[in-house]
């Protein structure tokens, strides 16, 4: 790097330094101080931009980072795949995963792996969203919920069933077998739009 | 029958009787003066205010009141145990007993008895009224060098600095008021001005009475004695549990003891305003109460609307606006009031009344031009001198040779 050259003495010559004069603030007259007034008085006639929280809920901005959810696929299977990005991305380090292998018998997600224990601690988050850009199956993505207080501390360490998304129509519980003829890259692809009726093995 | 004489008569059980009233009265306002001063800044601010406890949070002040009861009442170790404890009983006690020669209606009817909504009615009331806001200072100096703590004690000098400027005002703009009423007593004063309100008369002793009533009270933007920014809580720093909640009464009957006491001597009192006489007599006489409470209210708001415009003197501006403006002023205008007073009363002829009162318009004029002259040849001098400055000014650093920026040192913030 280039050592940074010093002023020489005769480059800044303080003589040479224009002084201009400037308006001071302050001297505004009688009429200057009276519309100072009329601003707290006309204030008093205006609408309070206060919202009355927990009365009224006023809607956060779209991307508001809440909440987290763990998604489904459209037939109920779980995204999580439990590689544990989301757990190394966390700079608070909120988040513990333990993945477990897929089974016949015991299938929560396409693929071979899943997410076992799945946990968030609240206390300990600070909604950056980190981790949401580190899940490669978009299976973790937050809410706009922002009511997360408690009165202690075990309530606020969020488990896998806290955190998973509701079954919607067309889901099936898991667990269950995959979409026939389906691989876990079709269902990442997003072609398996809805269960179907062989999966449902608890009918 | 001027109304020592009517109250002359009252016997104990009705002057007990009107203590309490009194007592209650100023309880009662404090609570909803507390309430409506958070509201109404609130609503300057374009916020709600407190608006949660009560319809419309009315009793926001009783729960923070109780709320303040149950605290722990803590005494610091270095403070000095009797005065400390006796600070806030002084404070409360005396912002209440200036309420005593303070006439709240005309004659009425109470109990079966024709009186007068007055306490007592001493021939010097307003000195009296003077006398124990002066008392009620201690209160606060106490307080400010008990606590054996720093900032209330520069927050107990500062009001005791501020108290004694602005009592020289105050009571020189009540010099104008005793010279037209010819009376010192309260109720002798509001009967004078059945005709026309001192405010009127006396425009500038009404000001400068305004002014000082909020330097009087430690109110925003007099309120250097208590300058959250500066001072933590200032005098009241150390105090907890009731005995702030004493000082915090104290500090809203005072408002509303001044307010009263400037209806009482600008306003007119409890007498209704120009063209509406004849609601005097509503209510059996009663209705002079309602007159009265508008014009305190109308005070009491100007104290708030104070608070939500104005910042906070400094300190030095302060003291000179009280010293070098506010006293100089009230001298002047006083000498003015006197001769005015003393030509109509030897029924000297209007043309004297009237050339006094020119010369005097064009002295205030000559002054006045001068001071504008002297302060725009002040401001051409800077201009004239802005080539090179005249004040010191540090050194540049120009003689570095080299300043390395490639290879940080070890240890550093970045390495």
């Amino acid at each position: 790097m280039a050592e940074i050259e010093a002023f020489k003495n005769n480059d800044r010559d303080l003589k040479k330094v224009e002084f201009t004069q400037v308006d001071q603030p302050g001297s505004v007259g009688f009429l200057g101080h009276a519309k100072g007034f009329w601003v707290t008085f006309s204030t008093i006639f205006k609408k309070p931009e206060t919202v009355e929280y927990p009365e009224v809920k006023a809607p956060t901005q779209e991307r508001f980072h809440g909440r987290h959810q763990l998604n489904r696929h459209p037939d109920g299977l779980e995204k999580c795949i439990g590689c544990e990005l989301c757990a190394w991305a966390c700079p608070a380090d909120a988040i513990y995963v333990e993945g477990a292998d897929n089974t016949e018998e015991n299938r929560m997600s396409p693929g071979e792996r899943y997410g076992k224990v799945y946990q968030i601690n609240y206390l300990r988050c600070v909604f950056c969203g980190l981790c949401i850009e580190a899940c490669p199956t978009r299976a973790l993505t937050m809410t706009n919920e922002y009511e997360l207080a408690d009165d202690s501390r075990e309530k606020l360490i969020f488990e896998k069933d806290d955190l998973l998304g509701p079954l919607r129509a067309g889901m099936l519980m898991p667990p269950h077998p995959m979409y026939p003829d389906m691989n876990d890259t079709n269902y990442y692809k997003g072609e398996v739009t809805q269960a179907h009726p062989s999966q449902d093995v608890n009918k | 029958m001027k109304t020592a004489e009517l109250i002359g008569n009252d016997p104990g059980w009705l002057i007990t009787v009107k203590a309490l009233l009194v007592f209650i009265f100023c309880v009662v306002l404090t609570l909803l003066s507390v309430w409506g001063e958070r509201r109404l800044v609130g609503r300057m601010q374009q916020r709600p205010g407190p608006n949660r406890v009560g319809p419309f949070g009315l009793i926001q002040a009783l729960a923070d009141g109780v709320k303040l009861a149950l605290k722990e009442d803590i005494i610091p170790a270095a403070a000095d145990k009797v005065v400390f404890i006796l600070a806030p009983i002084i404070s409360a006690t005396t912002c209440f007993m200036s309420f005593a020669v303070i006439p709240i209606t005309g004659p009425v009817n109470l109990f079966g008895r024709q009186t007068a909504m007055q306490l007592t009615d001493l021939p010097i009331g307003v000195l009296y009224v003077l006398a124990i806001a002066s008392v009620g200072v201690y209160g606060i100096i106490l307080a400010g060098w008990s606590s054996g703590s720093t900032y209330p004690l520069l927050g107990g000098l500062r009001s005791s600095a501020q108290v004694i400027s602005y009592e020289i005002a105050m009571g020189l703009s009540l010099v104008a008021v005793f010279i037209y009423a010819g009376s010192m007593s309260t109720s002798d004063i509001v009967a004078a001005q059945s005709n026309t309100w001192y405010a009127v008369v006396l425009f500038p002793s009404f000001v400068i009475y305004a002014i000082s009533m909020v330097g009087e009270t430690n109110r925003a933007p007099f309120d250097l004695a208590e300058a959250e920014g500066e001072l933590v809580g200032g005098f009241h720093t150390e105090y907890s549990s009731l005995k702030f909640a004493l000082f915090f009464l104290a500090e809203y009957v005072n408002i509303i003891a001044v307010s009263a006491l400037a209806t009482t001597l600008f306003l007119g009192g409890y007498h209704a305003p120009p063209f509406l006489g004849f609601t005097e007599n509503w209510l059996g006489g009663w209705f002079t109460a309602i007159w009265f409470f508008s014009k305190v209210l109308v005070f009491f708001f100007v104290f708030v609307w104070l608070r939500g415009t104005l910042p906070r003197l400094r300190y030095d501006q302060f003291m000179q606006f009280g010293w070098k403006i506010l006293i100089p002023v009230s001298i002047v205008w006083i000498l003015v009031v006197a001769t005015l007073r003393l030509l109509s009363l030897q029924s000297a002829p209007r043309i004297y009344v009237v050339g006094f009162a020119s010369v005097v318009v064009l002295l205030v004029m000559l002054v006045n031009i001068g001071f504008d002259n002297a302060k725009n040849k002040k401001i051409k001098a800077i201009v004239d001198d802005s080539s090179a400055p005249s004040f010191a000014v540090p050194e540049l650093p120009m003689n570095i040779s080299s300043i390395n920026v490639s290879a940080p040192k070890k240890g550093s913030d970045r390495g």
